[in-house]
């Protein structure tokens, strides 16, 4: 049970190679061992929406996952979708609009709003507020998310031919 | 007054060309959190550190029979296992009172429990290791032998006679009374044509800050300093406390404050647990980091709330208010907060009830007694969801009882616009309220009369909304009657230096912290404004002990309106020291002289005449070109602290439109309005984001938020998942307005605007509730307006 197990897989592009506990959870893998601490732990069982990172391409609760299940995936966290510039129109967005306050809950938000965007590209303001729901905030009353994630969806709508 | 004719000192900051006060300018921090490039304390490693885990009571009034830490200490990673007796060597207890607050008592408390536990939660052992897992896995080992207590959990009994008393060594259980009694009562009851009377029920809630608490102590024995990284409001006041209690000098302790993962007036007091890691660090001599999990966040962090209010309203057939009475009973746990005390939201209470109204007739009792729960202290909006949610609730009713409509009572009842300043019966200084002209605008935004009409045809198809209205006033901008009178060194005053470096831009560094309000953009804003330089050439410190002047921090909506004050004077005293530099340089008079656009322009016709890049070369380069006898000077530091008015009181008003589902007792919120009068205001999208992020705190509480305790004092829903806060999907829109009245106490006029929406919109929605049961003949007086709560009052279970 103690046993380190290994495991191999890609963050952010890169190719880990590591020795986790079987314990260990994704969250505390990325932060403590691959010092990515863009990715928040806020309640440590998968309510508040703080440590969402995308997985083989879906949105994922690093804090419910083990990192011994992360054996050959492909895992995004807030500093590689940043990096990527994937999501510069929707920070740009959160920015304008004041979109967060203490930013604790922002990454996680960020990437739960862009998968929204992947599979709806226009969402009315409900849609987005429901899409968000697991996604604690506990500083802006959640309107000015809503107006951004709203407007990029606009301005990804009317960028497309 | 010309523009034409103006000198540049005679413009005030207002009025300066390319000002950003009072424009939408994006945050300079936002960048570094959007890509996860922040550094909160629980991001933070330094070499060496170690983490601490707290063994916790499971029960809530124990004694302490024995502690087996032998085992524990045995595995491999552990560094220590430290009780309260061994921890209490390193550091002194405290009491949590405040000398203005007669009669407040408080026992000292541990930073580790000695021998005996008051609430569930209360630490009795830390455990430090090389990882949290491993210091987790050891407490899990360490036997701690419990005799347990009869637990005070009620406040109604604690009181009893035949209740235990806590502290013994008190005497009872009554941490504080405080009794008003203000114009003649009796007689104005006497005279009321109608007499309301009600009990109001406030759920005990907590901040739920999305990062929780969190601190690494560095004690370097080397240099004989502690260095505390922690996320807290108030740097200046942990470096006095922790100080005092580590037998060491200011000058030894250092507190840095980076990115905060929120706050709310959870983390501007002083934990048990964060001085134990002060300690800790000092004992062991190395870096402890300590992180509430969220179980420890709810058991521990600060509750608030939890009154108990009864409510009484004396009214006219004319709708004349003729009295107020309360009698507030408020449970707080075993302990006073240090240092800001737990009494604090009750005497805002009685300070605050019947505010917004003429009324002069005002009886209040307010009780604070100990029990067996977490302790209880100031969470955003101290006291005023109480106060509005009781004096609104008491109007509304009267308004009910004569037949009069809740918005005409409140234009009979409000202040007059132009009676101040005047005083409130507790004693409150108002200097320039706006009431009237609030309701007035709130009324053209929301529709008013069209939202009745669609309300009274809805409830022909047996749908349910209601309008609820609430006035309040808020305290902001605090001036050393808060906290410094009563004996405690928490600074009222707050202090700015400003400095423009090599190439022209301006390092600017306060003491007013940044939670996410903004408090860094609009320092940039205010210094960017007066000097006339661009806000991207102005970098601001804050956050650092070492590093900024000395001041009380980001709490109590004074971040703006004090540290706001320094900075422009501050800013000031640099803009006159360059232009007397560049006049040298030019041979020109400083009044003939501008600075815009980060270069020092003619006054007249705009025309360039030097870059402030070019400026600062020749000052710290080349000074030997300057005529003698020039020693330019370019830092200045200004100080600010409010001395004519104790607090500068802002009001507003909020109205809900909802809908009740009188099948399930769900509550669907529509529509939410807010119009504040916080004066200048200097970003208008942060203060509206203050005052919608402040709301939905409030709906929080009106709706969803309550720590459950069971009768033997365990929190029942210690976890996320239980204890319910607002989700996006449940939110309504909110719509803001302004009403600006400045105060003249200050040239920028910015007064508060944190705590508003928090202060009113509990208050909104109970009335709102109420409004659309009306037709049922229910009365809620209490929150959260849980579906139990409602279908109860409706009869239905």
């Amino acid at each position: 049970m103690t046993t380190a197990l290994p495991i191999s897989l890609q963050v952010n592009g890169e190719r880990i190679d590591a020795q986790v506990l079987p314990r260990l959870n994704l969250a505390d893998f990325l932060r403590e061992h691959l010092k990515l601490t863009g990715t928040h732990v806020g309640c440590e069982h998968g309510v508040c929406g703080a440590c969402t990172v995308r997985v083989n391409g879906d949105i994922v609760r690093s804090c419910l996952m083990l990192a011994a299940q992360t054996h050959g995936v492909i895992i995004e966290t807030i500093e590689g979708l940043s990096d990527s510039g994937e999501i510069a129109d929707l920070q740009a967005a959160f920015r304008d609009r004041n979109a967060l306050q203490c930013g604790f809950c922002t990454p996680g938000m960020l990437v739960a709003a862009q998968d929204l965007l992947l599979h709806d590209a226009t969402p009315d303001r409900e849609r987005i507020r429901e899409h968000l729901s697991g996604n604690y905030c506990r500083c802006t009353g959640y309107q000015a998310i809503v107006d951004a994630v709203e407007s990029t969806a606009h301005a990804r709508m009317g960028s497309t031919p | 007054m010309t523009a034409v004719s103006a000198t540049p000192e005679a413009l005030s900051v207002l009025d300066r060309p390319n000002s950003y006060i009072g424009k939408v300018v994006p945050r300079p921090n936002l960048e570094r959190l959007m890509q996860g490039r922040g550094l909160y304390v629980s991001d933070m490693e330094l070499p060496r550190m170690a983490h601490v885990v707290f063994l916790r009571s499971p029960h809530a009034h124990a004694r302490i029979v024995g502690i087996d830490a032998a085992a524990a200490r045995q595995m491999p990673g552990v560094i220590a296992i430290v009780t309260g007796e061994q921890l209490a060597a390193v550091i002194t207890p405290w009491v949590g009172v405040l000398t203005h607050l007669k009669g407040l008592k408080s026992a000292p408390q541990h930073a580790i429990a000695l021998d005996r536990v008051c609430w569930q939660g209360e630490a009795v052992a830390a455990v430090v290791a090389t990882s949290r897992a491993v210091a987790e896995d050891a407490a899990e080992i360490v036997g701690v032998e419990y005799q347990e207590l009869e637990a005070v959990t009620d406040m109604r009994t604690a009181l009893d006679p035949q209740t235990p008393v806590i502290h013994p060594a008190l005497g009872d259980n009554l941490a504080f009374e405080r009794n008003l009694d203000a114009g003649a009562v009796d007689a104005a009851f006497a005279s009321s044509d109608a007499i309301v009377e009600a009990e109001f029920v406030f759920g005990r809630h907590t901040g739920v800050t999305l990062e929780p608490r969190a601190v690494v102590a560095d004690w370097n024995p080397a240099e004989a300093r502690l260095t505390i990284y922690q996320g807290t409001q108030a740097p200046h006041m942990v470096q006095n406390i922790a100080a005092l209690h580590l037998g060491l000098e200011e000058a030894q302790v250092r507190v840095v404050c980076k990115d905060v993962g929120g706050s709310f007036g959870i983390k501007v007091h002083i934990y048990a647990d964060e001085m134990a890691t002060y300690a800790l660090s000092k004992l062991l001599r190395r870096p402890i980091k300590f992180v509430a999990d969220r179980v420890e966040s709810f058991n521990t962090d600060i509750h608030a709330r939890d009154h108990r209010c009864k409510g009484r309203i004396g009214v006219k057939n004319d709708g004349t208010i003729t009295a107020f009475e309360i009698d507030d009973l408020t449970g707080i746990g075993p302990y006073s907060m240090y240092p800001r005390t737990s009494a604090i939201e009750a005497n805002q209470v009685v300070n605050l009830v019947g505010g917004p109204y003429m009324a002069k007739n005002y009886r209040a009792r307010a009780r604070v007694v100990f029990q067996n729960k977490n302790v209880m202290c100031q969470y955003r909006a101290v006291g005023h969801p109480i106060a509005c949610s009781v004096t609104e609730g008491l109007v509304d009713l009267a308004a009910s009882r004569i037949g009069m409509d809740p918005v005409e009572i409140r234009r009979r009842n409000l202040i007059a616009d132009d009676a101040y300043p005047c005083a409130s019966p507790s004693g409150l200084r108002f200097e320039q309220l706006s009431h009237h002209a609030s309701i007035n605008r709130l009324i053209g935004m929301m529709e008013y009369d069209a939202l009745r009409a669609e309300q009274a045809a809805l409830r022909r198809k047996n749908i349910h909304r209601g309008i609820g209205i609430a006035s309040f006033i808020e305290v902001t901008n605090p001036s050393a009657a808060f906290y410094g009178v009563g004996g405690a060194r928490i600074s009222s005053q707050d202090g700015v230096a400003v400095r423009l470096d090599a190439q022209g831009s301006v390092i600017c560094q306060t003491s007013i912290t940044e939670q996410g309000q903004g408090s860094e953009s609009l320092t940039a804003q205010i210094v960017g404004s007066v000097l006339g330089v661009s806000m991207a050439r102005v970098r601001v410190i804050l956050g650092d002990t070492d590093n900024t002047p000395y001041g009380g921090g980001t709490w109590a909506s004074r971040g703006a309106g004090i540290g706001g004050e320094a900075a422009l004077q501050a800013a000031k005293v640099l803009r006159k020291n360059v232009l007397d530099v560049a006049a040298a340089i030019l041979q020109a008079s400083p009044a003939e002289l501008d600075i815009v656009n980060d270069a020092i322009v003619n006054a007249d016709d705009g025309a360039v005449r030097i870059e402030l890049r070019e400026l600062a070369r020749i000052v710290y380069f080349r000074p030997d070109t300057l005529p003698p006898g020039i020693q330019p000077e370019l830092m200045a530091t200004r100080h600010f602290v409010p001395r004519e008015y104790p607090f500068a009181f802002t009001n507003g008003v909020q109205a809900a439109w909802i809908e009740v589902d009188t099948d399930t007792g769900f509550v669907r919120l529509l529509r939410h309005w807010v119009v504040e009068d916080c004066g200048t205001i200097i970003n208008p999208q942060l203060v509206d984001e203050q005052i919608r992020g402040g709301v939905v705190q409030g709906l929080g509480a009106a709706l969803f938020e309550k720590c459950i305790y069971d009768e033997r004092g365990q929190l029942t829903n210690a976890n996320m998942a239980d204890y319910l806060v607002p989700m996006s999907g449940e939110m309504p829109d909110i719509d803001i307005g302004h009403v600006v009245s400045p105060t003249l106490e200050t040239e920028l006029g910015a007064k508060g605007a944190g705590e508003a929406g928090t202060a009113g919109a509990a208050a909104a929605v109970a009335n709102a509730v109420n409004d659309a049961l009306r037709p049922f003949g229910a009365i809620i007086t209490e929150i959260p307006l849980t579906p139990q709560v409602i279908l109860t009052a409706l009869g239905r279970i």
